[in-house]
C-alpha cells in the first residue's frame, strides 16, 4: 500500500522493527507511531461509527482520532506513543467490548 | 515560605517563564506537562536524534526558541518538572494528574493554568477523510518529524499560522498545491494599521505570502471552501473564488484550520468565570489585568487566556507568576509589574487586528450542509445536530449535546464546539454567545484504559 506521509529530511536515523497487524515494517529510531504507520500505509484505524478510515488529525493529542491497539487490548495514542523495537500494534480493538468506553 | 505550593500547567513560552519567575522567587514550582519535551507549540522539540538545525526548525524564531529551551534547561533542579503528565482535572484546591496510569493529587496554593491553544475548526465536507489534517498537525508533521501530510498538500483556512505553515512546506521541498484563504487580503493590509505593537506578525505573513507566490504557488484570498473530495481519501478541494467562480485542486493532503482556540477546560473545571470575546468570537476565561481568574489562586497565561501568540505568551506568564506571588504576600517588583501589564494593554489593539485580518468565518459555520459530519468522533452530522434545535428545542450548546451528542465524543468539543455553537444560534436565530459554551468536562482528555478500568472497580 502507498504511504501517505513522505519523509522530507533526517532519514539516517537508526531504523527499528515494529508490526502492524502481524505484519513487519521498518520505522525509524524517534518516529512517533502514526509517523512509523503512515510512511508505510494510508490509514490508521477504522472508525468505530462505520463512516470509513481514518489517519490521525491533529498530530498533538488533542482529537483522540489515532487510537490504535496492542494485541492485549490497551490503547495507543499513535501521535505521541514512540517506536520501540518489537512494538506491535493493531489497526482495529482486538475485541468489541472495548468501545464505547466513557471519556 | 519554601512550603508554598506553586503549580504550573503547561511547558511553552507562557509556563516556562512563569517557572522561572517562581524560581527567581525562591520558589520550586511543580511544572506539569503533557508532552515528553519543554517548549509548548511553537518551540515544540525534535526528538534527540533528530540533527535538524535551530534556524532549519524555527526560521525566524530560531534565537527566542533556543532560548526558551536554555532557560528551561538550566531550570532543571529548581523545579519539579512532570513531563508526560496530563493535569486532567481540578478540584478541592487541587490538580488531578495522570502518568503511565498512575494518578496524582497535587494542593496548591497557586496555580498557573499555562495550557495554550488548539486549531480551531470547522466542518467541510470530506474533512474526515484520511488525508486531512488540521492546520497545526501539519506544522507538528514537519516540525517534530520532518514529514509532509502527502506528495500535494492544500493549506485551507485562515489566519497567520495558514501563511507560515504553507511556507515552511514550500521551503522544505514539499508540493504546494494552492493555499486557500477564506479572509480577504484587503484586511490583512487593512489590519496593518491596528498591529503596529506587533506589526512583524503581519509583516511576516505577507513576506511568506509573497514567497509562495515567488514559488509559484496558488496563493486565494476571500475563498469559500465547497468539499474536500475523495472517495476513501483526499483526492481534490473544491472551492469558489472570491468572484464566486468554482475551480477543483488535485492533491492528496489538506492541512486546515482557521486560526486557534484556547484550550480552556482546566479553568472551566475549577469554576473560573468566562466572558464572550467579540472580537475573537470566542468564550474565555475572565482575567484581570495581571492573569488573576475569578477564583483565588487561579492565574490564566499565554494563548490558554486569550490567544496573543507566542511573545505575548511569555510577557504574560511572568506577569501571571508575579501576581501570584503578590498574592502570596511575597515581595514583588512593582514597576516591573506595570511594564509587562501595559506591554500586555498594548495587545488589545493587536488583537483586534488579529481578528480584523483574519475573522472566524461564522457564516461558513452556519451554512454547513445538513449531510456534512460536524463530529468527528462520533460522526454525527449537522442536520442531526440542526433538529436537537427544531424538533427537540435544545435551547443552547450543552443540552443539544445531550441530545444530540455532538461535543461528547472524545474530543471533548475541541474540533466541532466553535462550528457546532454557529449552527445552534443560526437555527435559533440567536447570537452565538447567546447558546453558551461546551462545559469542560472531566477528565479533559480520555484517560489510559487502565486507569478508567481502576477507577471504576
Ligand atoms: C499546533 C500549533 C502550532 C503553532 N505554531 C506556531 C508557530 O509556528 N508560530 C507562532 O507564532 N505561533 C504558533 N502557534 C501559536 C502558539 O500557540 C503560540 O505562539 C505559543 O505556543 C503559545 O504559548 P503558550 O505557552 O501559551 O502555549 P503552548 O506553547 O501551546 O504550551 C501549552 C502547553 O501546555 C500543555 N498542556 C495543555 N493542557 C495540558 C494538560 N491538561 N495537562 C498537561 N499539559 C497540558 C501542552 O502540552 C503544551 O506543552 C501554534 C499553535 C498550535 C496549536
Ligand atoms: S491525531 Fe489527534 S490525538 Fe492523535
Amino acid at each position: 500500500m502507498p504511504a501517505r506521509f513522505v519523509r522530507v529530511a533526517e532519514q539516517d536515523r537508526r531504523p527499528i522493527e515494529i508490526e502492524i497487524d502481524g505484519v513487519r515494517h521498518t520505522a525509524l529510531e524517534g518516529d512517533t507511531l502514526l509517523v512509523a504507520v503512515l510512511t508505510h500505509a494510508e490509514r490508521l484505524r477504522q472508525s468505530e461509527f462505520s463512516d470509513g478510515s481514518r489517519a490521525g488529525f491533529c498530530l498533538m493529542g488533542a482529537c483522540q482520532d489515532c487510537w490504535m491497539w496492542t494485541a492485549d487490548g490497551q490503547r495507543i495514542r499513535a501521535c505521541t506513543a514512540t517506536v520501540a523495537p518489537g512494538m506491535s500494534v493493531l489497526t482495529n480493538p482486538p475485541s468489541e467490548d472495548i468501545w464505547p468506553i466513557s471519556a | 515560605m519554601a512550603d508554598l505550593r506553586v503549580v504550573v500547567v503547561g511547558a511553552g513560552p507562557a509556563g516556562i517563564r512563569a517557572a522561572q519567575t517562581f524560581v527567581e522567587a525562591g520558589l520550586r514550582p511543580i511544572v506539569i506537562d503533557e508532552g515528553n519535551a519543554s517548549g509548548g507549540q511553537i518551540y515544540r522539540r525534535q526528538p534527540a536524534q533528530f540533527r535538524r538545525s535551530y534556524e532549519t526548525l524555527y526560521g525566524f524564531e530560531a534565537k527566542t526558541a533556543k532560548a526558551i529551551h536554555d532557560t528551561f534547561d538550566r531550570l532543571v533542579g529548581q523545579v519539579d518538572y512532570r513531563p508526560e503528565t496530563l493535569a486532567w482535572n481540578i478540584y478541592d484546591g487541587a490538580v488531578h494528574t495522570m502518568r503511565d496510569g498512575v494518578a496524582h493529587k497535587i494542593p496548591f496554593d497557586a496555580l498557573v493554568l499555562a495550557t495554550g491553544a488548539t486549531d480551531r475548526l470547522l466542518p467541510i465536507k470530506g474533512w474526515t477523510l484520511p488525508g486531512c489534517y488540521s492546520m497545526g498537525a501539519a506544522q507538528i508533521a514537519l516540525k517534530a518529524q520532518a514529514c509532509a501530510i502527502g506528495r500535494q498538500v492544500v493549506f485551507l483556512g485562515t489566519g497567520p499560522l495558514l501563511y507560515l505553515v504553507s511556507y515552511q512546506y514550500a521551503k522544505a521541498g514539499a508540493d504546494v498545491a494552492a493555499v486557500l484563504d477564506t479572509s480577504a487580503l484587503s484586511g490583512q493590509i487593512h489590519a496593518l494599521g491596528l498591529m503596529t505593537s506587533r506589526p512583524g506578525l503581519l509583516a511576516k505573513g505577507l513576506y511568506y505570502r509573497a514567497q509562495l507566490l515567488a514559488r509559484g504557488v496558488p496563493v486565494h484570498n476571500g475563498v469559500t471552501p465547497v468539499e474536500i473530495e475523495g472517495t476513501d481519501q483526499v483526492e481534490a478541494v473544491r472551492f469558489r473564488t472570491r468572484s464566486g467562480a468554482e475551480r477543483r485542486v488535485a492533491c492528496d493532503a489538506v492541512g486546515m484550520g482557521f486560526h486557534l482556540r484556547s484550550e480552556t477546560q482546566l479553568a472551566d473545571l475549577a469554576r473560573c468565570a468566562f466572558v464572550f470575546d467579540e472580537d475573537l468570537a470566542q468564550w474565555r476565561p475572565e482575567t484581570d489585568s495581571d492573569g488573576r481568574a475569578s477564583v483565588k489562586g487561579i492565574y490564566l497565561a499565554g494563548d490558554g487566556a486569550r490567544v496573543l501568540g507566542a511573545d505575548a505568551a511569555e510577557k504574560s506568564g511572568r506577569l501571571a507568576a508575579l501576581a501570584a506571588l503578590q498574592d502570596l504576600g511575597l515581595p514583588v517588583a512593582v514597576r516591573r509589574m506595570d511594564v509587562l501589564r501595559r506591554e500586555q494593554q498594548r495587545m488589545e489593539q493587536f488583537r483586534r487586528g488579529l481578528a480584523r485580518a483574519f475573522p472566524w468565518p461564522a457564516e461558513l459555520a452556519r451554512a454547513v450542509a445538513d449531510d456534512v459530519l460536524v463530529c468527528r468522533c462520533e460522526a454525527i452530522t449537522a442536520g442531526e445536530l440542526r433538529s436537537t434545535a427544531t424538533l427537540k428545542g435544545a435551547p443552547e450548546l450543552n443540552r443539544a449535546k445531550a441530545l444530540s451528542r455532538v461535543g461528547m465524543g472524545r474530543c471533548q468539543g475541541r474540533y466541532c464546539g466553535s462550528a457546532a455553537a454557529e449552527i445552534l444560534a443560526d437555527v435559533r436565530g440567536e447570537r452565538v454567545e447567546a447558546v453558551g459554551r461546551l462545559r469542560g468536562q472531566a477528565p479533559v482528555k480520555p484517560l489510559p484504559l487502565s486507569a478508567v478500568r481502576g477507577a471504576a472497580s
